[in-house]
Formats: C-alpha cells, sequence, structure tokens
C-alpha cells in the first residue's frame, strides 16, 4: 500500500512539474488525451482483464459521464466539483441497473447484453433532443466555473490548469484502483477469471463482486468521460455508440491485460498512431482492425505483458526487491 | 395522443394488416440473419460478432451485380452464394485458428473484422448511401389483402424468407448432412471420432450461415438504404432476437424474430419515442424468467 502510494506521488508530482521544465501546447494536449483514454482503458480492464468480464458496452458509461457532467454545467448547476463528482454518481448509477441484469448471465450473454444496453444510452442520447441535444450533441461549450479550494479559485480553463486537473484526477484513479487489485477483493476477482465455478463452490458470492467491479469500472469510465468532455467543451451521441468500445478494447488487447500499466501503454500508443493515421488515411478504422488481427492471431499477448513476464524483467525486479532491507528487520528468506 | 392511434389502429383490419406485413418483412430480414448466427454459434461454438457484417456485404454485392448485370433473380443468388463463399474463405482463414482460444479472442476477432470490412466498404463502394430500389419485375400494383395494400416485392420477400425456413428445418432436421451438422454440435470430437471430417462439417456450417446473412442483407437490399455501419446495427437487433430466442436454436431465432419485428411495427405507432426501448425491455424480463431465452437448452 506505502509502495502504491510512492509511485503514483512520485509520478503525479513528476507530471505536475513537467510542464514547468518543458513546455509545449501540442504535448499538453496530448498528454491531457492519454490520460484521460487510459482511465477509460484501466476501467475497461478490471473487467476484462482482472475479472474475466468480456464487457462490449462500456461506452455507455463515458458516455453517461460525458453527457452528466456538461448537462449539469450547463444548465443546473455552479461548482464544478459538484457537477464532476454527480456524473460520476450517474455513471455507477446506470451501471448498477445494467450490471443487475447482465452479471446474470455466462460469458457470451454477458458480451452481448452489454452491448445491447449500451444500445439503448445511445438511442436515449439520440432521441432525448430537448435534454442532449440528439444526433448535434451537447454544443455550445460546458461552462467551466473555477474552482474554489482553500481560499484559492483555480481556473481550469486553460490548457494547462486542465492537465494539472487531469493529472490528480487520473493518477488518483490509478492510485485507488491499483489498491483494489492489490486488496483481497482483487485477488478474489482474479479468482473468479481463472474458475469462476470452484470461486463459487469455496463459498464466494461470484455474482455479488461482480457486480461491485462492474459499478467501479462503470464509475471510474464515467470519470473519464466527464473529464473528456470537459477537455473538449462539449458530447456527442458517438462517444455512447458501441463500436466506439473499439478504442479501449484496442488499447488494452495492444498493451496486455495483464497490469494496470498495460492499457496505459496501450492508450499511449492508441493517441500516437491515431494522430499519425488520419494525417495520411481516414480509414482509420481499417489499420486498427488490422493491428487488431495481428495481436489476437499473431502476438497473443500485449506489450506490457511481454515486458513484466521477461525473465530479463523478473530478475530485475527481484533483485530490487532484495536490496530492499525488511521492516522489522530480519531476513527474508 | 399515441397511444390513442395505437388503440385506433387495433380496430381497423387495414391497419392491422399493414403493420403485421411490415413486422413479418422485419422479422423475416431478422430471422434470416439471427439464424445464420445461431446455427454457427450452436455448431462452431463461435458467436460471429461480424456476422452484421456478412448481411451488409450482401446487399453491396447486390448493388454491383445490379449495376452490372441488371437481372434481379440473378443477383438474388449470385450475391448470396458469393457472401456464403467469403464466409468459407473468412472461416479457413481465420476464425479456425481460434477455435480453442479464450472467448474474448474469439470476440474480439470478429470484432476487428467488423472494423475492417466497414472500412473496406467504404474503400469500395464510398461513403454515401446507396440505394437499390424495388427491382422491375415487382413493379407492379399492390396486392390488396384485407382492404389493404402490400406491395408485390413484400411477398417476394416472405415467400423467399418463409421457403428458406422450412428447407433450413426440413435439412437440418431430416438429411444426413443436417443430422452430422446437429451430432457435431452436441459433440464434435465424437463426430470425429466416427470418420467425419469436422474440418469440412465447421466450414460447411460456416458457408451455410453467412449464406442465410447474405441472403437477409440481399432481401433487405432494395428496401432499406445500404451503408457502411449497416452490420452495426442489425447485429444488434440479430443478438436480440438470439438472447430471447435462446442461443442455438433456429426455431426460436424465427419465433424471437417475429416478436421482435411485431413489437417495433406496433410499437411505432403507439409510442413512436420510446419503440426501441421495448425490444430492450422485452429481453431483460425474458432473461430474468428465463435466462437461456424462450428456446435455449440448458447447457450452452
Amino acid at each position: 500500500m506505502k509502495k502504491t502510494f510512492g509511485v503514483g506521488i512520485v509520478v503525479m508530482g513528476f507530471l505536475i512539474l513537467l510542464p514547468f521544465l518543458y513546455y509545449s501546447q501540442f504535448m499538453i494536449n496530448y498528454l491531457t488525451q492519454i490520460l484521460i483514454t487510459a482511465l477509460f482503458a484501466v476501467s475497461l480492464n478490471l473487467l476484462i482483464g482482472y475479472t474475466g468480464m468480456v464487457s462490449f458496452g462500456h461506452a455507455a458509461y463515458f458516455g453517461v459521464g460525458a453527457y452528466g457532467v456538461g448537462i449539469l454545467l450547463q444548465k443546473y448547476s455552479e461548482s464544478l466539483l459538484g457537477s464532476l463528482i454527480m456524473a460520476v454518481v450517474l455513471a455507477a448509477l446506470v451501471a448498477m441497473v445494467i450490471g443487475f441484469f447482465c452479471i446474470r448471465l455466462g460469458e457470451i450473454y454477458f458480451a452481448m447484453l452489454t452491448m445491447a444496453f449500451a444500445q439503448i444510452v445511445y438511442t436515449i442520447v439520440v432521441k432525448w433532443t430537448p435534454m442532449t441535444g440528439g444526433d448535434q450533441g451537447l454544443i455550445g461549450g460546458i461552462p467551466k466555473p473555477p474552482i474554489s479550494f482553500l481560499g484559492l479559485a483555480f481556473d481550469i480553463g486553460t490548457p494547462l490548469n486542465f492537465y494539472l486537473f487531469t493529472v490528480v484526477w487520473v493518477i488518483g484513479s490509478f492510485m485507488i484502483l491499483k489498491l483494489v487489485v492489490d486488496s483481497p477483493f482483487g485477488a478474489i476477482l482474479k479468482t473468479i477469471r481463472d474458475n469462476s465455478l470452484r470461486t463459487y463452490f469455496i463459498g464466494i458470492p461470484v455474482k455479488l463482486y461482480q457486480w461491485i467491479i462492474f459499478v467501479i469500472a462503470g464509475a471510474f469510465a464515467g470519470l473519464s468521460g466527464a473529464l473528456m468532455a470537459l477537455f473538449i467543451s462539449g458530447a456527442y451521441p458517438d462517444f455512447t455508440y458501441w463500436t466506439k468500445g473499439a478504442a479501449p478494447i484496442f488499447m488494452i488487447l495492444v498493451g496486455g491485460m495483464g497490469s494496470l500499466l498495460g492499457p496505459i501503454l496501450g492508450a499511449a500508443i492508441f493517441n500516437l498512431l491515431t494522430a499519425y493515421i488520419t494525417m495520411y488515411t481516414h480509414l482509420h478504422e481499417l489499420v486498427m482492425g488490422t493491428v487488431l488481427v495481428i495481436f489476437i492471431l499473431g502476438l497473443k499477448k500485449g506489450l506490457a505483458d511481454y515486458l513484466l513476464e521477461s525473465e530479463r524483467f523478473k530478475r530485475w525486479s527481484s533483485s530490487l526487491a532484495k536490496k530492499k532491507p525488511n521492516r522489522i528487520g530480519r531476513a527474508t528468506e | 395522443m399515441e397511444l390513442m392511434k395505437l388503440l385506433e389502429c387495433f380496430g381497423s383490419l387495414n391497419c392491422i394488416t399493414t403493420q403485421v406485413t411490415s413486422a413479418l418483412i422485419l422479422g423475416m430480414v431478422l430471422f434470416l440473419v439471427a439464424s445464420g448466427l445461431s446455427l454457427i454459434f450452436g455448431v462452431l461454438g463461435v458467436l460471429n460478432f461480424a456476422h452484421g457484417s456478412l448481411y451488409m456485404l450482401g446487399a453491396y454485392f447486390t448493388y454491383t451485380l445490379l449495376t452490372l448485370h441488371g437481372n434481379f433473380g440473378v443477383s438474388v443468388i449470385l450475391a448470396s452464394i458469393g457472401v456464403g463463399v467469403f464466409g468459407v474463405v473468412f472461416e479457413r482463414v481465420f476464425i479456425k485458428r481460434i477455435y480453442s482460444s479464450p472467448l474474448l479472442y474469439q470476440l474480439l476477432l470478429c470484432y476487428a473484422f467488423i472494423l475492417i470490412l466497414d472500412d473496406l466498404v467504404k474503400l469500395i463502394w464510398g461513403y454515401e448511401f446507396k440505394n437499390i430500389g424495388v427491382p422491375d419485375a415487382f413493379r407492379r400494383p399492390p396486392v390488396k389483402i384485407f382492404q389493404s395494400l402490400i406491395p408485390s416485392y413484400y411477398i417476394f420477400i416472405l415467400t423467399v424468407g418463409g421457403v428458406v425456413a422450412i428447407a433450413l428445418w426440413i435439412f437440418l432436421s431430416k438429411s444426413r448432412f443436417g443430422k452430422i451438422i446437429r451430432a457435431a454440435a452436441h459433440s464434435s470430437e465424437m463426430v470425429s471420432a466416427l470418420g467425419i471430417n469436422v474440418n469440412l462439417v465447421y466450414a460447411g456450417v460456416f458457408a451455410l450461415g453467412s449464406f442465410l446473412a447474405g441472403l437477409g442483407g440481399v432481401l433487405a437490399g432494395p428496401v432499406r438504404s445500404i451503408y457502411p455501419g449497416m452490420g452495426a446495427s442489425i447485429i444488434i437487433e440479430s443478438f436480440i432476437v438470439v438472447v430471447v430466442g435462446g442461443l442455438g436454436s433456429i426455431g426460436g431465432a424465427f419465433v424471437g424474430a417475429m416478436l421482435i419485428g411485431l413489437m417495433r411495427s406496433f410499437g411505432i405507432i403507439g409510442f413512436p419515442l420510446i419503440e426501441e426501448s421495448f425490444v430492450f425491455i422485452l429481453m431483460a424480463i425474458i432473461l430474468i424468467f428465463r435466462p437461456r431465452g424462450l428456446f435455449g437448452k440448458k447447457a450452452v
């Protein structure tokens, strides 16, 4: 737990200091985008990689978060943090209802159902024009009132400040999620993934665990969506369409689903690749699909999995662990 | 008030006939796609996410054949067979490599092909919507049934769909190859131990399933617009059909498709805004009370 916080705070500190060491508008926007999409991918990986629940409708919660924060700030609320948190709660509630139905089913039905429910969310977004702007999306910009904190006003209107704001939220979320997956709760999730029947036999309420992680994953997807809506100052029906789920699935597969790091690496690669591909062709999905096929049939594992499972890395990390003196002062071996 | 319109509709034979016909058309196309999906899942154990893309290919193939050739009958047959051939190649080159992979990889491979095929279609046929229009042979006065006018092309769809449904049923339950298919769905190892080439059965089933999806696309082509991404929208409806009917059951797919057709066509009169949600509500109710669908077998 200490280690997680240590690493998290070092990473957060580094990312916060980075723009003061070297500033470029492009880099700031790019990093913001990577962080937000990485959070989306990591939240999906809680289901796919850690629990073995293949959800194809994760875009729904991203969309609920995005529309939630946008609508609240445009129509009802003056408080940015309040709206952000409300949007996350809303996404969690939607995930709770949808999850209630989906977790009852075996994996294949689960995949189909999550997708079908995401389609309902999409339909609602498109048809509820007075609230969501329908096909056009939530346009006209989302107001971003300054956040007052300890008597100081922090305005996230500038790219730099928004980047700092995103760093705090996203790295903070990663720290929480790391704690979740390393906890006994997380260990049970992996047990469910490896053999849900046996997990049930040792007296664990499998469905309840699946429901809880489904809601957690939905909440963080909602946070990611809310940050994205604030970042681009709008929300579009595409956010909730199920084929948009391609992006996080791509990130998970390419980055690797065995760790928290994998999807983050995948998000960086995805954003870089997208930026380059769109320079040359509009057939963005053709390239993405082909890369997916190569990974599924050829490599079979994500890049981070290769790295973390390689012998050299294991030796290196175990040598690190040995050097560290034991806290109680006794030898571990 | 829309609800009144629905009640009014129930009061008039004319309106009922019109709506039932459009429900049957929708249901028939859905049945063709969903039965292929269900058949492939039942035998191969692979949920073909890309099945909607095969439906899309069917429609585009018809479009091209019609512009080249002009004869609708020939185009219908060639386009559906073309999709069947495409399916075999797809199965032999890609799908067969992932039979023993975890579910995630199976789904993702098909998913990757949705993306690839959508963009390939854009590359070959362009981004814009295409319209085939009802073929010349069916440009004749509509048929009058119970005082309501039914376009003759609709009758054609219903006839072809009905014939295919019955033929499929007879084929699977009576013919030798059909029996082998059902046996392979039950235990492919046993079938292969009896000296039957299971790979051939798999390829054949994938061809048949693709052919059905292609035929769905071919028949729907003239009455719906054709665009890249039309596969992604029908696949959701087909999933609902097989969830309602039961995965792996052809009869279930038929009942599910017709139910959904009816709900859509009457729902749009009574509740135009939330008509699509009805189908999902139906699905949710069925899943709570019968998690394997109406006709699903216990162990899938």
